[in-house]
């Protein structure tokens, strides 16, 4: 190795101190972190409101809230899930620390932009709350028109927290594109770039193409509220569908900036704990970008049912069937890689095997709705509930539970502990199913989404469904003692506790504040386990 | 009972009530076999392997297997001729679900918060409560009044939005005699799970009597708005004084009202209640506004619906 002097005791975290220090950096590590902290404290309130929502339906009739209170905490619910956990949660935390890194990198190219990303989180995290004190907002997470023209004030307020937190998004993915074609170490070229990277690549072009979308269509909302210009308002000659036309053509996309990264993740977990090359390594990475690039055409999957021409439905039907491809593709590789493998099942890889798990019943139900005859009667009930549950929460949340056990070592330099963890994923994991296996056999049953209350035939299966959310919550937050012991008291991590391979595995836990102390070059690809 | 006993619901779908249920179905079981069989492979696959290669000790070795395109051919390849089958044999009970009529019957749908009402062609109009003759084709022409709302029939397996401004249509053939569930499937605010309709399939003759048949004869006043009531006022208006989406109804005859616009205070008569169902916003009361959550009844309650409304609000004292 190199002969330069370095201190090594010292690293990102003692480096500087104080919390000035902390909300002024540029140090992509420590922006990370403020992101993951951010990122739990909103998963925090998403799943109080969640189990708020289970409570609810335990039973036929009111329980806990009124209609209108119910139908509050189901849209805070959603936003706060989708706008503030989902979609930041592995590209702005893991992403933000761990790409540059991976790259072999001192830093992401633009590192003022990357505060002012966080900072737009937050600012429009803050807008959102705001809105709580202008009677809420109970239009659900995706603001259809013209119900959103016409409710509460609160709307607005949300509407337009969602458009600040759009630029968060917009400029980590402008960051992280120019960061991969720039930064990149010597001898890192495209294809010994991590999987992890590739994700995050096909996601930041996702950000950087689709949400400028969602932020017109959230802008032209407020106008017509505030101006009433009529461009969504049928009183007003304008088309209410047009919004869900706009809206979808970013939210499709989005459900991939949800899930690519965490199929990132899972690609490095899968590699290590299996101590083997990743199987068909050009195939998993394109197959991202090809996602990426279908995504763009499947919109009208949303919309069978909405009044659009039943020619755009079946083509919408058609397209949508080619992104099941691509997906099948990373799947079947991983469990290659899987094979002959020399398998450790510490926690992070539990959380890949489970990921593997449930994204495969996510995806065959995601067929089921694709077909079109079949959608037709499935479309706005519990099924897609259930579908999208299976996608968000057992891939994007497994992926990243299982990518915050994975990094804590080199986050923080410390270990967390495997028992609590494993009994904690065991938790979720079997929590998970219990949730929201039954809500399958409810939408089958016809039960429709967003209802405040059921007809009692639906009774047993909503019971079912509530005692395996309140598992998951039990999950979470022993699952949380597990990660803050770990940060504070856990025991000293070695530099590889894994024996990853990837550059991050080859500095200093913690690593020092320029990432390497000497700047490594690359010979190989990444998961050279022979 | 939900579901009506003339038709058998198996555990996991509604009753079929329609030969495109039927169809549907079967496209469904094809796909729930399909996906187990992929499960089965994939989940299997990977339980067994990581037990099977579970790590013996850390100085193992694994061998270096990079890639082979013959698999990635294959499991690319055979998903994407199953794919194609599902959306071939979609399409194909799509457009027979979709294919209008050419003689059928043909019934006006309207959505508002938080009912349905439909308007046949003799002039009849029913609130909450679909009739229609068994083995005959439908074909309801949709619109709404407030924000979108969507009819869904599980038992036919079919749904559509009903959309303000524009009408969307919907068709089915009931095969079976008997009760069926309507939803709303499109959130539209605070009682959404309370927009609920009954279809009831009847046979011809049936039908022709109910759409002659004066649904009130014989009926007081006070029971008839009872009746108008229970089908278009229930989800907003309480008849004691508790507030649910509009007042209570309790002692409000003959009450003075504050209102919003700051018009002057007036009393409850039977004006102020002609005019609160047929032009709601003209007077909105304080503590309801700005504007009024309620919608205009103006062209679906008859005269004598109005009064006998009127005739309940005044008895509750
Ligand atoms: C979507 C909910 C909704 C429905 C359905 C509804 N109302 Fe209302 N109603 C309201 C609201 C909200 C108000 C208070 C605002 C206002 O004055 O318009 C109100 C006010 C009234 C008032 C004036 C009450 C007062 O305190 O001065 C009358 C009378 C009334 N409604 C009658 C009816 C009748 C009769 C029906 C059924 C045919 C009906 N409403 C259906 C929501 C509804
Ligand atoms: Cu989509
Ligand atoms: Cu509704």
């Amino acid at each position: 190795m190199g002969t330069a002097i370095v201190d090594k005791n010292k690293n990102y975290l003692n480096e500087k101190s104080g919390l000035w220090s902390w909300l002024t950096t540029l140090d992509h590590k420590r922006i990370g972190i403020m992101y993951m902290i951010a990122v739990m404290f909103f998963f925090l309130l998403g799943g109080i409101f969640a189990m708020l929502i289970r409570a609810e339906l335990f039973k036929v009739g009111p329980t806990l809230f009124t209609s209108p209170q119910y139908n509050q905490v189901m849209t805070l619910h959603g936003a706060i899930m989708v706008f503030m956990v989902i979609i930041p949660g592995i590209p702005a935390f893991l992403g933000n620390f761990f790409l540059p890194i991976q790259l072999g990198a001192k830093d992401v190219a633009f590192p003022r932009i990357n505060l002012l990303s966080w900072y737009c989180l937050i600012v429009g995290a803050a807008v959102v709350f705001w809105s709580l004190l202008h009677h809420g907002v109970d239009t659900g997470w995706t603001f259809y028109t013209p119900y959103s023209i016409s409710t509460s004030n609160g709307t607005t307020w949300v509407v337009a927290g969602a458009f600040i937190i759009g630029f968060s998004s917009i400029l980590t993915g402008l960051n992280f594109i120019a960061t991969v074609h720039k930064l990149r170490a010597p001898g890192m070229n495209f294809w010994r770039m991590p999987l992890f990277v590739w994700a995050l690549y096909s996601t930041a072009i996702l950000q950087v193409l689709a949400t400028p979308v969602l932020g017109i269509t959230l802008l032209l909302l407020v106008a017509e509220r505030v101006m009433g210009i009529g461009i969504f308002d049928a009183k007003l000659g304008g088309d209410p569908v047009l919004f869900q036309h706009f809206f979808w053509f970013y939210s499709h996309p989005a459900v991939y900036i949800m899930i690519l990264p965490a199929m990132g993740v899972v690609s490095e977990l899968i590699a290590t704990f299996s101590r083997k090359t990743i199987f068909g390594y050009k195939a998993i990475a394109l197959s991202s970008v090809g996602i990426a690039a279908v995504s763009f055409f499947v919109w009208g999957h949303h919309m069978f049912v909405s009044g659009q021409s039943e020619v755009a439905g079946i083509i919408f039907s058609f397209l949508t069937m080619l992104v099941g491809v691509p997906t099948a593709i990373k799947v079947f590789n991983w469990v290659a890689t899987i094979y002959k493998g020399s398998v450790r099942f510490d926690t992070p890889m539990l959380y890949a095997l489970g990921f593997l798990f449930l994204f495969t019943i996510g995806g065959v139900t995601g067929i089921i709705l694709a077909t079109i005859a079949t959608d037709v009667h499935f479309h706005d009930t519990y099924f897609v509930v259930a579908h999208f549950h299976y996608v968000m929460v057992g891939g994007t949340l497994m992926a990243i539970m299982g990518g915050i056990y994975y990094w804590i070592p080199k986050m923080f330099g410390r270990m967390y502990n495997e028992y609590w963890a494993r009994i904690t994923f065991v938790l979720i994991f079997v929590g998970f199913n219990v949730t929201f296996f039954p809500q399958f056999v409810l939408g089958a049953l016809g039960m429709p989404r967003r209802y405040f209350d059921y007809l009692p035939v639906y009774e047993p299966l909503n019971r079912i469904s509530s005692v395996g959310a309140w598992t998951i919550g039990v999950g979470f937050l022993i699952g949380l003692f597990v990660i803050i012991q770990a940060i504070f008291k856990g025991e000293k991590a070695p530099e590889n506790p894994w024996g990853g391979k990837t550059l991050e595995w080859q500095t200093a836990s913690p690593p020092p504040h320029e990432n390497f102390h000497n700047q490594p070059v690359v010979t190989a690809g990444p998961y050279e386990y022979r | 009972m939900f579901w009506p006993s003339s038709a058998q619901a198996s555990t996991f779908m509604p009753v079929q009530a329609s030969k495109i249920a039927m169809h549907v179905d079967s496209l469904y079981e094809f796909l729930l076999w399909a996906s187990l069989i992929s499960c089965v492979l994939v989940i299997g696959g990977f339980i067994l392997f990581s037990i099977k290669y579970k790590r013996k000790s850390e100085s193992d070795r694994t061998p270096y297997i990079s890639h082979n395109n013959l698999l990635e051919f294959l499991w690319s390849f055979i998903p994407f001729v199953v794919f194609m089958v599902v959306f071939a044999w979609g399409f194909f009970v799509y457009r027979e679900m979709r294919t209008m009529p050419q003689d059928g019957l043909e019934i006006l749908v309207e959505g508002q918060k938080w009912n349905w009402t439909f308007y046949y062609k003799s002039g009849k109009i029913s609130a909450g409560e679909l009739w229609v003759p068994e083995n005959t084709p439908i074909k309801l022409v949709m619109t709404s009044k407030d924000v979108i709302h969507s009819f869904y029939l599980p038992a036919f397996r079919n749904k559509q939005d009903v959309v303000p401004g524009r009408y969307t249509a919907l068709t089915f053939n009931a095969e079976k005699k008997g009760d069926y569930q309507v939803f709303c499937t499109e959130y539209c605010g605070d009682q959404h799970s309370a927009m609920l309709a009954k279809l009831h399939v009847v046979t011809r003759e049936e039908f022709d009597r109910w759409l002659a048949n004066d649904p009130y004869k014989g009926l007081s006043l006070t029971e008839i708005g009872q009746k108008v009531y229970g089908s278009r006022c229930a989800m907003c208006h309480s008849q004691s004084d508790v507030k649910m989406v509009g007042p209570g109804w309790k002692g409000l005859y003959g009450s003075s009202r504050t209102f919003v616009s700051g018009d002057p205070v007036a009393k409850v008569d039977e004006n102020y209640i002609r005019e609160s169902i047929l032009n709601p916003n003209a007077k909105v009361v304080v503590g309801f506004g700005p504007a009024s959550a309620m919608p205009t009844f103006a062209g679906q309650l008859s005269e004598q619906e109005i009064m006998a409304i009127i005739e309940l609000i005044k008895g509750l004292k």
